[in-house]
């Protein structure tokens, strides 16, 4: 009897998940395994477009013989780069006409004409001919032969699904000069943009904590940048740091604080002096950093908050009574108490970080040197046209993601087998 | 009276009015009025100066009179070093010194005496310092995206840090660039796709999701740790490895630039942490009330429907909130798949808009308003539930 219970209630909880599992698997699990076989090809953006077969009908009529009609088909592979195999015409004529010279692929019969074409090799292009007569001594209307639209039909290579691979788009990736600045600016971007977005949470959370008026306005208004559109705040971003009309640049120089504007979305570098040494930093790719950090500090700040709520408040009144400084307590009373939750905080922000693509694709585009992976993925498929590198670089990303997922999940099962 | 305290005291208290005053300088120039200098000698010294007669006059006034003259005496002060200004900047000036003195008040002799209250003293206003830092930083490209798009093109040309708004115009002329946004670029059709898109996703998800969440987090079966452990995992896969082969599928099958594409990728993304959010918050509903619905008679849909959802409004409510915001907000899968005007969401119209590099800047502001404002509103309203959304969420962002 139980088991037979035990059986119904597998039966239904396969029933309840099923939906989700097929949907998940075809359009997030599928398209990751398709990533790698795209991978091995080369296929670019063009060759998406299925070949077709296309034909344009022209009517004409024959001087002096109002009794003939002449009847062109531009006929063309639409594809530059794939053959068309076994195509099939069709064309339906009105009553009482008969063609005069048909081709010897096709053939006339009781108003419809059938051609087989035979195979067009890429870049096709023919012109077919015919010329009807009139059985019935009327003339003849174009307006009827103009109504029916002829059908084409073959066969083509989807290039997506022939067994042709080739390695030539992971030794592009990695053979190419500016991989390696490509790893760094996007491992830069990512642990600046972890750290400075966990920090400045800590800040507003340790702000937030205490007692003021206002408190519930406040942490409502800290998260508005993480809550609002991405596209509506980058665009906001760059009219306020545009270097002739933005809002910042002519503040600072109203106030006499800089000479001249700062490109700070366009300018690659700036040499810094501090104490007689040149530092050349990475303007762009900093300015886009504190974009970021301004977007997801909330995060952090939410967690870390919810964090501080829970800690008992007799820690602090027993420090208070050994007369420890607010220094003293937050190092030792509040710092390890939410460092189990930085840890998680880092590693989940760190592997969205590694993947962020709108941020900077809206900012810069990807342009005076902040070209991360995912940028280079977009930039790969769809500006440059090369699907195929495209999701090589996509598989290196899968990649670096694994490793960061392995790192993540020990760290998780670490912190379970601790409580 | 410790000198120490004394003098952190009067060094902080008059730097915090500095910054104070500073922000208010920055939005007044921001209304075209011409300031080009913080006067950051004589505000600090004269800062110092009026914290040290706060403190000597201690109790001897009654408090209110004290704030009133020494808020006076500060805003006159500004007055005389700063000429040609409106008479609304210094009545800015005399409130925010109001404020001022108003939280320095309780640094009385009595408090300067003890031992940490330097400490206390620095930081109390890094923390007054950190909320109006904070407030402003956040608050302040909110507040540009609004007043820009009340203005025109041509007058930030002329001035571009005259924000100010005029409102002798009237409210036609005023709300010009909404009306041309919604009526020459076509914002009334991109907003309903949005919300349609937004909608649907939240209801498809429900759909797909509570039977999921419901036989993960109650029934028995093979393979349940690993449907769980695989959902996270799962979720943390970005959108940007999906775009490729998806973009290849979805043109291949014809499923590009339609609102049927983008619901199924929607829903598909979101799926997983939907999942994950409810599955915990059906485990901790207590088993007996579903027990008692086996006993009356119940099937599971039965159960779902007349125990599980009544009791789980709040999780449902919080995660219908969140899937709406990520659909609302979402942008790549919108640049990838839409490049037909007719079926641009909110955030495509606003990127294609951007990239005509003609658009006055006017209108491209009052577009990202339209696309930011209803989404703020539902944040607001609704935050007890859109928090404990982007807690349970937050895995990814």
């Amino acid at each position: 009897m139980s088991s037979k219970l035990a059986k119904i209630e597998k039966r239904t909880a396969y029933l309840l998940i099923l939906p989700s599992v097929l949907l998940v698997f075809s359009i997030i699990l599928f398209p990751i395994f398709s990533n790698i076989w795209i991978s091995f090809k080369n296929v670019k953006l063009k060759d998406l477009r299925i070949p077709e077969p296309r034909a344009k009908k022209l009517v004409k009529s024959i001087k002096d013989n109002p009794n003939q009609i002449k009847i062109i088909y531009k006929l063309r592979n639409s594809s530059l780069t794939q053959e068309i195999t076994n195509v099939k015409f069709k064309d339906r004529y009105p009553d009482n006409i008969e063609p005069t010279n048909l081709d010897k692929r096709c053939e006339f019969k009781q108003k419809l004409l059938q051609c087989e074409l035979g195979n067009w090799p890429k870049k096709y292009r023919e012109n077919l001919e015919i010329v009807f007569q009139n059985t019935n001594n009327q003339e003849i209307s174009k307006k009827g032969l103009k109504s029916y639209k002829p059908k084409l039909s073959g066969k083509s290579q989807n290039i997506l699904l022939t067994y042709e691979f080739t390695l030539n788009n992971f030794k592009k990736v990695i053979k190419d000069k500016a991989f390696i600045d490509l790893l760094s600016t996007t491992f830069y971007y990512t642990f600046f943009g972890t750290i400075g977005a966990i920090v400045f949470g800590i800040l507003a959370a340790q702000m937030v904590n205490q007692k003021f008026f206002g408190r519930t306005f406040m942490r409502s208004v800290l998260l508005f940048p993480y809550v609002a559109p991405v596209v509506a705040l980058a665009y906001t971003w760059e009219l306020l740091l545009d270097p002739t009309s933005g809002t910042l640049n002519n503040l600072l120089i109203n106030y006499q604080i800089i000479d001249g504007p700062i490109n700070l979305l366009g300018q690659k570098y700036v040499t810094l002096n501090i104490l007689g040494f040149d530092f050349k930093l990475r303007l762009a790719l900093t300015t886009v950093i504190i974009f970021e950090i301004w977007r997801y500090f909330p995060l952090a700040f939410l967690f870390i908050l919810a964090r501080l709520q829970a800690v008992p408040k007799e820690l602090y009144e027993a420090a208070d009574v050994d007369g420890a400084n607010p220094i003293q307590k937050f190092l030792n009373i509040t710092l390890p108490q939410i460092l189990a939750v930085i840890s998680i905080l880092f590693m989940i922000r760190f592997i969205w970080n590694f993947n962020k693509f709108e941020d900077i694709f809206l900012l810069t585009g990807g342009a005076s040197g902040t070209r991360t992976l995912p940028i280079n993925v977009y930039q790969q498929g769809f500006s440059i046209g090369d699907i195929g590198m495209g999701s090589a670089v996509s598989i290196v990303i899968v990649v670096f993601l694994l490793i960061f997922m392995f790192i993540y999940f020990k760290l998780l099962g670490k912190r379970a087998d601790e409580n | 009276m410790k000198i120490k305290n004394i003098l952190t005291y009067c060094f902080i208290s008059s730097l915090f009015l500095f910054s104070l005053i500073c922000i208010w300088k920055i939005l007044v120039t921001l209304q075209g009025i011409e300031l080009i200098n913080f006067n950051f000698n004589k505000l600090f010294v004269f800062g110092i100066v009026l914290c040290v007669i706060n403190l000597l006059i201690g109790k001897k006034l009654n408090l209110n009179i004290k704030l009133i003259l020494l808020a006076l005496l500060f805003s006159i002060f500004d007055y005389f070093i700063s000429i040609n200004l409106p008479i609304w900047y210094s009545i800015g000036i005399f409130l925010i010194s109001l404020f001022f003195f108003n939280t320095i008040k309780n640094y009385d002799k009595n408090f300067l005496s003890k031992n940490h209250s330097s400490q206390k003293l620095f930081f109390n206003f890094l923390t007054l310092f950190g909320i109006t830092l904070f407030s402003f930083v956040i608050l302040f490209p909110f507040y540009m995206m609004l007043v820009t798009s009340f203005k025109t093109q041509a007058l930030l040309l002329l001035n571009p840090l005259d924000f100010s708004i005029n409102f002798a115009q009237g409210l036609p002329e005023l709300f010009k660039s909404y009306f041309v946004v919604f009526k020459d670029y076509n914002f009334g059709r991109y907003m309903l796709t949005s919300t349609i898109v937004s909608l649907g996703t939240v209801i498809i998800t429900l759909i797909f999701a509570i039977p999921a969440a419901y036989a993960v987090a109650r029934l028995n079966f093979f393979g349940k740790n690993f449907f769980s452990t695989s959902i996270l995992i799962i979720y943390l896969f970005p959108a940007i490895v999906l775009v490729i082969p998806l973009y290849t599928i979805f043109s291949q099958l014809g499923l590009r630039n339609s609102i049927e594409g983008l619901l199924i990728v929607y829903t598909a993304t979101t799926l997983p942490v939907a999942i994950y959010m409810l599955q915990g918050y059906f485990k901790s509903i207590p088993k007996e009330l579903e027990e008692a619905g086996i006993i009356d008679g119940q099937n599971w849909l039965g159960i779902i429907f007349k125990i599980i959802l009544p009791l789980s409004l709040p999780a449902i409510s919080s995660v219908a909130l969140y899937v709406f915001m990520i659909a609302w907000n979402e942008f790549l899968f919108s640049l990838m798949f839409l490049d037909r005007p007719n079926t641009f969401t909110l955030s495509r119209a606003i990127q294609f808009l951007n990239v005509g590099a003609e658009t006055p800047r006017q209108y491209l502001m009052a577009g990202s308003v339209v696309v930011t404002l209803p989404i703020l509103i539902i944040f607001v309203y609704f935050e007890k539930y859109l928090v404990s959304g982007l807690t349970a969420g937050s895995v990814k962002g």
